[in-house]
């Protein structure tokens, strides 16, 4: 495992493009885009402003970075370094903005949810969408591109329009059952529609592409509802996160619930594996640790080293006891991610926060909990196999994987804050970011690999 | 005395010394005897012996005292202490010999005494022993009563404290529902409260939203817009299209498309899970047969036909089975005999399994085999016990019947007869009854014999009458010797039936028109019918088609009503010859009713019979 040197970085933004081969990541109002191997720099952009969003286009030859303050939006072509192109939304204001997947229309959603309009880089045409609702997730497309799915909010009704993104033409225009729609999820094939309703009502509504309900689930009533929905890669399941702690699995034949995975505070079950993360009081004892940064890179350090232990069966996690009088309870399922090939699902329960679950969704049932010494930030899967990199704020990376788990200090100057991190398309590094700083993480090949897991036998 | 002997008898060995003791003194002084005798019987009064002794006998009333105490022995059943005296002058002598015995005797009778009353008094003593243990007992008893009783009302206590308790928890409970009914119902119009306000402010703020569009949006912003270097190129290289009806139904047919794709994607990943899954099936029949196949042998031999037979039924489906190529079968045609095959087998299966385990349990059970044999050897030995048991009950069963048909016989005069007595007085009324009844029947019975002899001579009449006529008739026929068919002949016989002149002329009149008439109806011949109302006065004269059959059928119900038995006629002939066989008359009117009056007939007969008894 190698470590890159330390990069500026402001506002998180830093992304990898969706062929793989660059990484762009703003400072102030400069973006730099790299090469996602070499790390030199390919391409930097002056922005008019502070950068509050980078996203690139699904073909990688175009970078908007929007100015929400000024109510701008800038596009950069990588291919054409000296093309530009400039949108202001003026005194509409603008509060998101993205591409559309053809990589040719950018959707720009304005102040109070007005309208969203869409302007087309290919002719001066320009769109709008007026009554989008103003939701967490009120607009997604669909994987392979061809739709759109947009949240609306009518007369005090919630409706969900189908637009065909070649045309932007309206495909299907209907109302949802819902008091609050909250958002809305495509299923990786397309062809199914997840709706759920806001925190106040648990319902989950399932649309057929062609505007049919096909289900609608409901776990309980009179309590906080949905948190999170993931749908798995191959569309088969949807797992709904709720405040109630639990995740439901539906299955995609008859929209029922198949399983539902409780999150309690201690494990009994002597299969499950808890990796309880503890710090390394003496240093360099290096027979536990899977996983050891090299030394070369490693400079001075200015947290203790931590590994993972297998904790003794009856384990009792940390609880957070929530502030039952605020708005927003940090309690409930609140971060969902399934693994690429479907085996895994990995959570995160709000008030048991330095814990990650690892679910088996073959077999339905817990697999793995990680116990970290900090709540856990964020997490994400390898795009290429069943590993889970996790961050929680502090200056390591933590990796799972069903062969075992490892702590990485990630080495640098003072203390680099890992708050979040990305995958590469492939799998072989990883970008952590921090505060005002970005690096990336190479992980071996299979040489290294096999090492490491060698190395895994003397955990378990 | 008896008894005293054997209270004593124990303890008169060991009281030998004693005797000798007693002995000595009495050779000592022969008047010491009864002194010692009261001071046995009182031992207090030991001390002032010399007294008493003093007291009873002196110098001079040596003769009294010997006669007073001849006088007392005698009375006590002593002999006497004097000689016999041979003479009447003779002075009666004191016989010592008599004394002396006498004296044993009365000490023997002391120290029988002396023994006795000590074990009296042992007795005694045990007795008040156990008496006190008996009292300790008692009052041990009686706390422990008081104890229970006490803990009886603690625990009652306790009881009562409990279901108070439980009842104010199920009050508790109760209005722990209500609260929770009561905050749900809040929570509901808190719900629906907000909604409406969120409704409301949603109109309002949507108000707000137009306002400020049309404020934004319509000022024509020169701000609003994008400044391009140059428009780029498509992703697809393509150039936009314009937006046409076709374009719209292009856009459904892609869905469609996109939809159909889905689906028959998802139905084609079933029917491979199906195929696998059948596959597995198929696999696991075929193990399943492969492994139970040997089994199959002993389970026929042991003649365990039921297992048997579902072991070659399910030969057979499998041959049918996997003759047929059977992923290429529906679902539904494979799926059940599938499921139905699998499910014998996996019966069998079980079964199998159970019996091996049973097998196995054997085994474990043959490490006590030696015992098992022992315990056979006694089993067989038990059972011939009881079947001699068995023998010796039924034996019991057999004479305790018969002393119980004796008893019965035997208590049978006076309990009995009370019931013979109701019972008789109860089939008295019954038959009382049926007397009455049988004595109408009989008079009507008669009427109707009368009004029948009357029938009988007015037919012996007609009958006459017609056979003047007939031979009339006849001779007239004879002489004119047409050519009559058969038919009329028949006619005529049948006519001669109604009349019910002749005995020998009634079967073939009966059994032939039933035949006949119908083929005469259906003939339809005019002749018939005109012959019918010839012969027959009362017969309709219309020549109406309808009117004859109806006719005929008529009459063919009243001649096979008339006709059913034949024996009929008999009696009436014979009711007007012999007026004693009045049953037989009686019989008539009854067959003619049906079979049920036959039966009542025989009834009443019988009961008259038994009316003539008392």
């Amino acid at each position: 495992m190698n470590f890159s040197e330390v990069f500026k970085l402001s506002s998180l933004l830093c992304k990898f493009s969706p062929d793989g081969k660059y990484l762009a990541s703003c400072v102030q109002y400069r973006l730099v885009v790299r090469d996602a191997n070499t790390l030199q720099v390919v391409q930097l952009y002056t922005c008019l402003d502070q950068i509050q969003h980078i996203e690139w286009s699904a073909d990688s030859l175009f970078i908007l970075c929007a100015l929400y303050k000024r109510g701008l939006v800038q596009v950069w072509s990588l291919e054409q370094p000296e093309w530009h192109c400039k949108i202001d939304e003026g005194s509409a204001g603008l509060v998101a903005s993205c591409w559309s997947p053809d990589g040719r229309h950018i959707l720009n959603t304005t102040e109070f949810h007005l309208r969203i309009t869409v302007w087309s880089l290919c002719t001066k045409s320009v769109s709008y969408i007026k009554y989008p609702k103003a939701c967490q997730q009120g607009l997604a497309f669909t994987r392979d591109g061809r739709y759109l799915a947009l949240a609306e909010r009518r007369d005090c009704r919630d409706y969900v329009s189908i637009f065909v993104c070649s045309d932007w033409q309206l495909l299907r225009h209907f109302d949802t059952d819902t008091q609050d729609l909250a958002g809305i999820e495509w299923a990786p094939n397309g062809c199914v529609l997840a709706a759920w309703d806001s925190c106040l009502e648990y319902k989950v509504l399932l649309y057929s592409l062609d505007g049919r309900l096909l289900s609608t689930y409901c776990a309980y009533e009179w309590s906080l509802g949905i948190k999170s929905v993931a749908w798995s890669p191959s569309s088969q399941f949807l797992a709904v996160g709720s405040y109630d702690g639990k995740v439901r699995v539906l299955n995609h034949v008859t929209w029922k619930m198949i399983t539902e995975f409780g999150h309690p505070a201690t494990i009994n079950n002597p299969k499950i594996v808890v990796y309880k993360e503890a710090e390394k009081s003496p240093p360099l004892e290096l027979g536990r640790l899977a996983f050891l940064p090299p030394r070369a890179v490693a400079g001075p350090l200015s947290s203790p080293e931590s590994k993972y232990e297998i904790a003794e069966v009856p384990v009792s996690l940390q609880t957070l006891k929530p502030a039952a009088d605020r708005a927003n309870p940090r309690i409930g399922v609140g971060a969902l991610a399934f693994s690429p090939d479907n085996y895994f699902l990995a959570t995160r329960n709000d008030n048991i926060p330095n814990a990650v679950w690892v679910w088996d969704v073959q077999k339905l049932r817990l697999f793995t909990v990680l116990e970290q010494l900090s709540a856990v930030r964020a997490f994400q899967w390898d795009p290429r196999q069943p590993r889970l990199a996790v961050c929680t704020g502090g200056s390591k990376v933590y990796l799972w994987s069903p062969a075992g788990c490892v702590s990485v200090q990630v080495p640098g100057e003072g203390d680099f804050q890992v708050l979040s991190l990305c995958w590469h398309l492939s799998g072989d590094s990883l970008a952590l970011l921090g505060k005002d700083h970005f690096c990336l993480c190479f992980l071996e090949t299979e040489e290294g690999v096999g090492t490491a897991s060698g190395q895994r036998g003397d955990h378990t | 005395m008896g008894d005293w002997m054997t209270v004593t008898d124990s303890g008169l060995s060991s009281e030998n010394k004693n005797i000798s003791q007693y002995t000595s003194e009495t050779k000592m002084s022969p008047s010491s005897l009864y002194s010692q005798q009261v001071l046995c019987s009182s031992i207090p009064l030991s001390k002032n012996v010399h007294s008493f002794f003093s007291a009873f006998c002196t110098e001079e009333n040596i003769e009294q005292s010997i006669a007073y105490l001849d006088q007392e022995l005698t009375t006590f059943g002593f002999p006497s202490l004097y000689e016999e005296s041979k003479g009447k002058e003779t002075k009666r002598e004191l016989n010592i010999v008599a004394v002396l015995n006498c004296m044993n005797e009365l000490l023997v009778l002391q120290r029988k005494n002396l023994l006795a009353q000590e074990n009296v008094e042992t007795q005694n003593l045990k007795l008040g022993s156990d008496m006190d243990h008996l009292q300790n007992c008692y009052a041990k008893l009686k706390e422990q009563l008081e104890n229970s009783r006490r803990e009886m009302i603690g625990l009652q206590e306790r009881d009562r404290q409990l279901q108070c308790k439980n009842r104010n928890l199920h009050q508790l409970l109760k209005n722990e529902k209500d609260e929770v009914q009561k905050l749900q119902n809040i929570i509901a119009s808190r719900a629906t409260q907000y909604n409406h306000d969120m409704k409301r402010k949603e109109r309002e703020y949507n108000k707000l939203k137009e306002r400020l569009h049309q404020l934004v949006m319509n000022k024509k912003d020169k701000k609003i817009a994008m400044e391009v270097l140059n428009y780029v190129g498509r992703a697809d290289g393509k150039r936009g299209s314009w937006r046409t009806g076709k374009t719209e139904a292009r856009n459904e047919d892609e869905m469609y498309k996109i939809l159909l794709n889905d689906y028959e994607y998802r139905q084609k990943q079933i029917l491979m899970e199906n195929a696998e899954l059948k596959k597995v099936l198929q696999q696991m029949k075929k193990e399943m047969i492969s492994l139970l196949s040997p089994q199959k042998q002993k389970p026929r031999e042991r003649a365990d036909d039921s297992t048997g037979t579902v072991i070659s039924d399910v030969e057979e489906d499998a041959g049918e089975l996997s003759r047929e190529s059977m992923w290429d079968l529906s679902c539904e045609t494979v799926r059940e005999q599938l499921t139905n095959s699998i499910r014998k087998q996996w019966r069998i299966l079980k079964s199998h399994v159970e019996k091996l385990d049973n097998q196995v349990s054997k085994v474990h059970l043959e490490g006590f085999s030696d015992e098992d044999m022992i315990s056979r050897q006694d089993h067989e030995q038990e059972t011939e016990k009881l079947e001699l048991e068995i023998q010796h009950c039924k034996e019991m069963i057999k004479t305790q019947q018969q002393l119980l048909q004796q008893l019965a016989t035997a208590c049978d005069d006076d309990t009995t007869s009370l019931l013979r007595d109701c019972y008789l007085l109860e089939e008295k009324e019954r038959l009382k009854e049926e007397w009455s009844l049988f004595k109408e029947q009989k008079k009507n019975f008669e009427k109707e014999r009368r009004s029948f002899t009357e029938a009988a001579i007015r037919l012996g009449l007609e009958r006459k009458a017609f056979e003047e006529e007939r031979a009339s008739w006849l001779k007239q026929q004879f002489l004119n010797m047409t050519t009559f068919d058969h038919q009329n002949s028949e006619n005529v016989k049948l006519f001669s039936a109604f009349s019910g002149s002749s005995d020998r002329d009634n079967p073939t009149a009966h059994s032939r028109p039933r035949q006949k008439k119908p083929h005469s109806v259906s003939d339809g011949s005019p002749v018939c019918t005109s012959k019918l109302a010839r012969s027959l006065p009362a017969s309709p004269s219309t020549s109406d088609f309808c009117q004859t059959r109806s006719c005929v059928s008529e009459h063919s119900g009243s001649v096979s009503a008339l006709n059913v038995t034949p024996e009929e006629s008999r009696p009436s002939q014979a009711g007007r010859e012999c007026a004693d066989q009045k049953w037989s008359v009686a019989s008539r009117p009854g067959s003619q009713e049906g079979c049920r009056s036959g039966c009542s007939l025989t009834y009443t007969n019988s009961h008259i019979e038994k009316d003539d008894l008392p």
